[in-house]
């Protein structure tokens, strides 16, 4: 269905080749996952598929690429519509009418396809999609789920022969990725659709592939099965890794076969898993004080409202030095307006917010910036000046610290990184790290994430979890607000679950997030409520297996 | 009869000619009643026939302008008024002394305000705002993007950058606020320079990225498709538009400038409208294209546009025959008379608020908070 012969491309003006030597055959009727992190051109490789890459985009394609038969070299995207259909990463920058059923019309009206066959395809679209309810809706008022689904149906009306999806679920909760991979996994089986997907929550995706395709940083493209690509990915998701600690073959993909494996893996586990650990130890605040530490922050009754919405509904949340405290619930839970609010970025409505016993709602801005680090979720809003260098020295001299103070964060953060480049060709993760730096500058004891791991790949991901710990550890009191269950099994202390404005569960992270299966991450799929996370698993093993090596 | 009156959105045109109409009725009259009345006509029909969408709710907007315009107009009269219109007999309202400008030609600055000058002012300011009232209308009533979709296949491009726009200015509203809270957080510091930059560059960024990701949608759903056209029917079309465009430019001058030969003007008109219609009809055939679900031209369609056209002609006849309903004498002030022509008209204007089908029930418009108050609680 699709056959890459040969082919190489570059953009213009740069020396790296994204894509190199590529020779891929996709057979019709699969579900590929393309894999490999960020910057290492999923996103090139796809757009080679309906032929942005090179028409759009610019930039020197070698070789050919033949979609269905038509050669992208002399068919420019608009002349393959009816043959794949492509999917951007941000659904709702995509839309070009105002209504869901418009929108599921306009490609075919570009197509000339008579009036009653439209009639028909958009509702044949609407119900396969599960999306019928929303026909009249407008469109930038819909939820992320549904605005993913919309796109994929506002492609699919005109039949094509392949779908070419760019990380369809990364920006959604577990419950809205799920619908969409549920409808794709749909097309995949009743309409014999060729599906190809970039991911980087490759546990949501790989258990469902037929085949894999990674995208090396050198440009490089292998095709496997699954389970042999995962076998040396640089990349895997949480159950694949847990399976190599382990040594199963061949290797689970999905949670159900690796629980069928499980069981001589728990016989070898200790049989006292040790607890989570607590790392801001309150056993020794009990032993040295009969009075319980005043919490570095104290949330009381806090309300947040915009217009008619109640998106905060009094909320009370403490939260100790040194400890990491993971807000989830779906898309509009009002996990952001908490943040927010935490931020005093907002004032709440009613209710007050304090840190370290100074309330937030009296003081200023820079004060507040004293108080409470917030990383908002599109992170990149707080950056304006055109290098790294300038944005530190900018930092620096907003937050009243010395000079150099955000640099040396940065690095603490990041590690090495040129500080003439521009903060816009940084990669998602470096960019998250900048801003962190940005917000740390001020030396704030309470930090706030809203969102953090959104675009990150696995790598990056590591990373953000060991600046974290790092943060907690330091005494600073953490607040992650995600949908990543793998990141908070990781570095949260304790969970709070919100619906619809409240806190429906507060607790230690293992109870909460083995209390709900949507919650819950793999490895406690697998290995029951004990173990939340592989580093925990290894920990364990580790005087019978080696650690193996990661990354 | 009741199929005809099933609810659902009236095509947008129907709505545009029916408030055209009624603001070529008000450009024939000063008559402060009539004015009124047209005024209320349009807010009956308003009141039953708009939709809950956003367009439909700037309304009052209009209205607010309106009473504007007529405030300005008597300020303005206050003014540059100079005493110049009204009899020796006028009772003067406010004897203020008039301030003469030292270079020939000027006006006479304040001057004594007379009630028949009030009285002009008035009129002529209730007679702009009504107008603006009509166009007020048209908008709340029409789907800006249903009227576009209704243009000629040619102007399909001009059709989909309009609608884009229009998509992009609430777009441009939330990156700003998302920004300007994200910038808050930073905190202060840096001139006002540094924080417009703060807001503007990011914002900008955001625009250009989302411009990009529509552009590839577009490309990627077919957008610009175009069937084989040979070349020399592209010089004829280019042709029929060019001779078109300056038909239409010189044909307007000449009608407008009495001071040119006659036979410049309505037949230049005519025949650069034909030679654009051509040029138009001609573009249209090279772009193969479809509509889903167009706007139909049904009984209510053409009651909206006769009402629309019924009205303008009561007034226009009106103005011919009883000059003295349309323009009532303002020196000295006398009571406006009405007559039964434009009582009529004004009926017939009505009659869309009856005879068109209602908009479509209210759909819930969301379940959760809309997404942007997600990101951005400000």
């Amino acid at each position: 269905m699709i056959v890459f012969d040969q082919v190489s491309f570059g953009y213009a003006g740069a020396e790296r080749l994204v894509l190199r030597d590529v020779d891929v055959v996709v057979p019709e009727g699969e579900l590929v996952l393309v894999a490999g992190p960020t910057g290492a051109g999923k996103s090139t490789l796809l757009g080679a598929v309906n032929g942005s890459v090179p028409h759009a985009t610019g930039g020197r394609l070698a070789g050919r690429v033949l979609v269905d038969g038509l050669d992208t070299r002399t068919h420019p995207p608009r002349d393959l519509a009816h043959v794949v259909g492509w999917v951007g990463q941000d659904p709702a920058a995509s839309f070009v009418t105002g209504s869901v059923e418009e929108e599921l019309a306009y490609v075919m009206e570009q197509l000339a396809v008579p009036p009653a066959v439209m009639r028909t395809r958009v509702e044949q679209t609407l119900d396969l999609l599960g999306i019928a309810d929303l026909r009249q809706r407008p469109v930038q008022a819909l939820s992320g789920g549904q605005q993913q689904r919309v796109a994929i149906g506002a492609v699919l009306t005109a039949g094509p022969r392949v779908l070419v999806l760019d990380e369809p679920t990364s920006a959604l909760d577990p419950g809205a990725a799920e619908e969409v991979l549920g409808a794709l996994l749909r097309l995949v089986h009743d309409l014999g659709v060729t599906v190809l997907v970039a991911e980087h929550r490759l546990e949501r995706v790989v258990e469902y592939a037929d085949r894999v395709l990674s995208v090396r940083p050198d440009g490089t493209v292998s095709s496997a099965e699954p389970a042999v690509a995962m076998v040396d990915a640089p990349v895997a998701p949480p159950v694949v890794e847990l399976g190599r600690l382990a040594g199963w073959a061949p290797l689970p993909l999905s949670v159900r076969s690796a629980r069928r494996l499980a069981p001589s893996l728990r016989a070898s586990l200790p049989a006292a898993p040790h607890p989570p650990v607590p790392r801001h130890a309150p056993q020794s605040a009990a032993d040295t004080s009969a009075e319980p530490p005043t919490p570095r922050v104290r949330a009381r009754r806090v309300v947040v409202r915009h217009g008619a919405t109640v998106a905060v509904r009094a909320v009370d949340l403490d939260v100790a030095a040194g400890e990491t405290v993971a807000v989830m619930g779906r898309n509009g839970a009002g996990k952001s307006s908490l943040l927010w609010a935490l931020a005093g970025a907002s004032a709440p409505s009613a209710g007050s917010v304090s840190v370290s016993g100074e309330s937030l709602g009296t003081s200023a801005e820079a004060v507040r910036r004293r108080l409470v680090g917030l990383v908002p979720q599109t992170a990149t809003d707080l950056l304006y000046l055109d290098s790294v260098a300038d944005e530190c020295a900018q930092a620096d001299a907003e937050a009243g610290a010395p000079a150099g103070t955000c640099a040396t964060v940065l690095h603490q953060v990041l590690g090495v990184v040129d500080p003439s480049s521009h903060p816009r060709d940084l990669s998602a993760g470096q960019q998250l790290a900048l801003v962190l730096a940005v917000q740390l500058t001020a030396a704030p004891p309470v930090v706030l994430l809203d969102e953090p791991t959104r675009g990150l790949d696995y790598t990056a991901k590591r990373a953000l979890v060991r600046v974290l710990q790092r943060l907690a550890a330091d005494g600073h009191a953490v607040v992650v607000a995600s949908h990543d269950v793998e990141l908070v099994a990781q570095v949260a202390d304790r969970v709070v679950v919100m619906a619809d404005g409240e806190i429906v569960a507060d607790g230690p992270t293992a109870e909460v997030m083995t209390s709900a299966s949507t919650l819950a991450p793999q490895v406690a799929k697998v290995l029951g409520a004990d173990w939340l996370t592989v580093d925990a698993v290894a920990a364990a093993l580790a005087p019978e297996l080696a650690e193996v090596p990661r990354g | 009869m009741s199929t005809l009156l099933l609810p659902r959105t009236l095509h947008p045109l129907a709505w545009w000619a029916w408030a055209l109409g009624l603001a070529a009725a008000a450009a024939q009259t000063t008559n402060p009643l009539l004015l009124l009345a047209l005024v209320g006509v349009v807010g009956c029909v308003v009141l039953a026939r708009r939709g809950d969408a956003p367009y439909a709710r700037a309304f009052r907007w209009y209205l607010l302008a309106g009473l504007l315009v007529v405030v300005i107009r008597v300020v303005f009269r206050l003014l540059l008024g100079g005493g110049g219109v009204g009899s020796a007999g006028d009772p003067v309202l406010l004897p203020l002394p008039g301030v003469d400008l030292q270079w020939p030609g000027a006006p006479t600055l304040l001057g004594p305000l007379t009630s028949s000058a009030l009285l002009a002012s008035v009129s002529e300011g209730l007679r702009l705002a009504t107008m603006l009232v009509c166009v007020g209308a048209a908008n709340a009533l029409a789907d800006p993007r249903r009227l576009l979709k209704s243009m000629p296949p040619a102007l399909h491009e001009v059709g989909a950058a309009a609608v884009v726009a229009v998509s992009v200015l609430p777009q441009l509203a939330e990156s700003t606020a998302r920004v300007r809270a994200a910038r808050r957080l930073r905190g202060g510091g840096g001139g006002r320079r540094n924080r417009l930059r703060a807001v503007v560059v990011p914002v900008l960024e955001d625009a250009v990225d989302r411009s990009l990701a529509l552009a590839a949608s577009m490309d990627a759903r077919g957008y610009g498709r175009r069937a084989a056209v040979p070349s020399h029917i592209r010089t004829l079309v280019a042709g029929l538009l060019m001779g078109g465009l300056i038909g239409l430019l010189v044909g307007v001058y000449a009608l407008l400038d009495t001071s040119t030969p006659r036979w410049l003007g309505l037949p230049m008109l005519a025949a650069g409208v034909a030679a654009a219609v051509g040029g138009l009809t001609l573009a249209g055939r090279r772009v193969e294209r479809t509509r889903y679900r167009p706007d139909r031209w049904a009984p209510p369609e053409i009651c909206a546009v006769l009402a629309g056209v019924v009205v303008a002609v009561t007034f226009l006849v009106t103005s011919d025959v009883a000059p003295l309903v349309t323009a009532p004498v303002v020196s000295p002030p006398s009571w406006p008379t009405l007559s039964l022509l434009p009582l009529l008209g004004l009926l017939a204007a009505l009659a869309p608020a009856l005879l068109t089908p209602p908009p479509p029930g209210s759909v819930p418009h969301r379940l959760g908070p809309p997404l942007v108050r997600a990101r951005v609680p400000a």
